[in-house]
């Protein structure tokens, strides 16, 4: 018989399947690095020390969580209507432009109170308009959204890479980047919410956005479940048939979602761009848009499940940076072996372990 | 220079940047014709790279490197297929896990290995796939107009080239005439009506599976072992995206996808040899462009505006036998 038709309860669909996935993922990671002759169980211990360690230490993995926080928002509202969003990462990357383009107008007249809002609001509409064709092309001329998503993000590069080098560049500098924003354009870092826990930020860039991601998740849940809208996202994602049949428009709905999803997209520049590095250079996104796939997935496409999962990437992200400090035969790429794994155990293959689950289940959980 | 000179050498480049295309979005035809998506290319491509590289490096032979190259992609290739056609998972995720996967997992046994960051050591030429020189080349050479082109462009590939150009041919005789190729094409379309006819539609994407990760072998082999000297961190640069812009482009044809990929390989070294020149008029054309070119003109292809590109209709389903 088959087992896909019976139901589990939420919280072994939801908590335990996607919890043994992970551990699956972190089981194989660490046979590659004994694999290699090294100890895993070192791997280990240097990973979360040099993640969770110290308060400096615990700033860096939030401030990567911020930007993955977006990203996964991103992707989760896309996948909620239907829709698989592959181009976060380009949708990031030209949300750059926009906040930039407000924080190299505004940053010598205002202080970044005043330029934060107008940063948002420019970085999500130029992530949100590079969201918008394919967006149209999937609702109005039938083309594939992920292949076109994926086409955005290369064609996004290169216009960067033009715009940086040749537009925004600083007249008589080499480097492919804006001037430095002047303070009213750099967002404050967040010293205070790490000394209420008696520690202290040091050089770590965590800062406002951090707050900003956090609203977001709480939005994003309201819009999800909460609002017509959402509900019509969520029909279109169940079955586009039944919700053409219910009278919800298609096009519409399907435009709609991928702007929201290319808007979040785009406010996670605000994290590196105006946060950290306080000027727009090229590839700042550095992979966030795909990691999106990752905690979007892991978080079940919930905002809450999005900040446990961000902040595990951001584990894995500052941890890794300590990993390949204290053994240098391991590389940082390791994070994006780990990271394929956890992709490829919780997502594609979240059915694998689901029919041994309905088994036991059916021995030991109705008895 | 003149300018003959100057379009036989860009001919030249365009064949070398073409070739990893060809086999890499031949990979991509049988896989999408059998109804599965792979944007695992990629990866498996990197994945092949390595091993070849790895390969040619402890044994000296190229051709060991190849036959290193088509069994690590094909393992990889049947990583996908359980997820996505055993499993049913999904096919996009799978292929994005894959090419993260690949991504890390070559760079860090790169690293354990050879301790060079992630490469692998040069290899010497007898581990290399080095250029042939076709009968009568050099004396060709001298002839006006076909001397140069016999010469420089047909003459003095290496072996993959020519395989690469042989795999068309093949390509398109086994989708389109033998019985295999039938059921491939069909379980894309209806894989309903494949399974009724009583033909293991698993086995049968399985197989498609295994063709694509041969051709990605060969892709990943050629860019190691024989247009470079060894494996460098990522260095199919998203050649496999380009390779999936191309079969669209190609409309999931064999001899399309050639043409499309001679011509993204053409804008490649088109846009390399520009890079600096100004033309007149105009001034200096940025390289970005040429960049954005292939991309942007699958995009104008996806929409209609150029035909219609039409995927295989059960692309990206998983089957599922009735309950």
């Amino acid at each position: 018989m088959s087992t896909a038709s019976v139901p589990l309860p939420n919280w072994i669909n939801y908590g335990l399947i996607p919890l043994i996935n992970l551990l699956l993922a972190f089981l194989v990671s660490g046979l590659v690095i004994w694999f290699i002759g090294q100890n895993p169980f070192d791997a280990f211990v240097s990973l979360v020390q040099g993640a969770l360690g110290n308060g400096e230490s615990i700033s860096f993995t939030l401030f990567y969580a911020t930007s993955f926080i977006f990203t996964g928002l991103s992707v989760a509202v896309a996948i909620h209507a239907g829709l698989f969003n592959i181009g976060s990462e380009g949708q990031a990357y030209i949300g750059g432009l926009g906040a930039a383009l407000v924080a190299l107008s505004l940053d010598r007249y205002v202080p970044w109170y005043v330029t934060m809002p107008f940063a948002m609001i420019g970085a999500a509409l130029f992530g949100a308009a590079w969201a918008f064709i394919p967006a149209w092309m999937q609702a109005k001329r039938g083309s594939h959204i992920v292949i076109t998503t994926i086409m955005f993000n290369f064609i996004g590069a290169p216009l960067m890479v033009f715009l940086l080098s040749h537009v925004l560049i600083v007249p008589g500098k080499q480097a492919a980047e804006s001037r430095t924003f002047l303070e009213g354009g750099q967002l404050p870092k967040l010293d205070w919410l790490i000394n209420i826990f008696g520690s202290s930020i040091g050089a770590a860039p965590l800062n406002v956005s951090f707050l900003i991601a956090l609203v977001m998740c709480f939005l994003v849940w309201l819009l999800i479940w909460r609002t017509k809208l959402g509900y019509e996202m969520r029909t279109l994602g169940l079955s586009p048939t039944a919700a053409i049949y219910a009278g919800i428009p298609y096009a519409r709905t399907v435009i709609i979602a991928m702007l929201i999803s290319g808007g979040l997209a785009g406010m996670m520049a605000l994290n590196p761009v105006m946060g950290a590095q306080a000027r727009l250079g090229v590839e700042f996104v550095a992979g966030a848009g795909f990691v999106g796939i990752a905690v979007s997935l892991m978080g079940r496409n919930h905002p809450f499940g999005i900040i446990l999962a961000a902040i595990l990437f951001g584990i894995l992200y500052q941890g890794g940076d300590s990993v390949s400090f204290d053994m240098p035969e391991i590389n940082r790429d390791m994070i994006a072996m780990i990271q394929g794994l956890v992709i490829l155990f919780v997502g594609a293959l979240e059915y694998m372990l689901r029919p041994t689950f309905v088994r036991l289940y059916q021995l030991f959980g109705r008895a | 220079m003149d300018y003959y000179d100057i379009l036989i050498s860009v001919l030249g480049s365009t064949i070398r940047l073409s070739i990893p295309l060809i086999f890499t979005a031949l990979a991509g035809l049988f896989s999408e014709r059998a109804g599965v998506f792979d944007i695992g290319l990629e990866g498996k491509m990197l994945a092949a790279a390595f091993a070849a590289a790895c390969m040619a490096t402890f044994t000296g032979s190229a051709w060991a490197g190849l036959g290193a190259g088509i069994v690590v992609s094909v393992i990889f290739g049947l990583l996908h297929g359980f997820a996505s056609i055993t499993n049913r998972g999904n096919q996009i995720v799978s292929g994005v896990a894959i090419n993260f996967l690949i991504a890390g997992l070559t760079v860090v046994l790169g690293q354990a290995w050879f301790g060079q960051g992630g490469r692998t050591p040069q290899l010497g030429a007898d581990a290399r796939f080095v250029p042939i020189i076709l009968p009568g080349a050099d004396a060709m050479r001298g002839v006006p107009i076909v001397g140069p082109l016999y010469a420089n462009v047909i003459s003095g590939n290496n072996i993959l080239t020519y395989l690469a150009f042989l795999a068309v041919p093949i390509s398109w005789w086994i989708l389109y005439r033998t019985r295999f190729g039938l059921r491939l094409r069909a379980v894309g379309e209806n894989p309903g009506a494949v399974d009724t006819a009583g033909i293991s539609v698993t086995w049968l994407r399985y197989r498609a599976l295994i063709c694509a990760g041969i051709l990605c072998g060969f892709s990943g082999t050629y860019l190691a072992i024989a247009q470079s000297a060894g494996f460098i961190a990522n260095m199919s640069a998203g050649k496999g995206y380009i390779a999936l812009a191309a079969l669209i482009f190609a409309k999931w044809k064999p001899v399309p996808v050639m043409l499309s990929c001679l011509l993204f390989g053409f804008l490649d070294a088109f846009s390399n040899f520009m890079q600096g020149k100004s033309v007149p008029g105009i001034g200096e054309v940025p390289v970005q462009i040429f960049q954005a070119l292939p991309y942007i003109l699958t995009c104008i292809l996806l929409a209609g505006f150029i035909g219609v590109a039409k995927p295989p209709k059960a692309g990206g389903v998983p089957y599922t036998k009735e309950r």
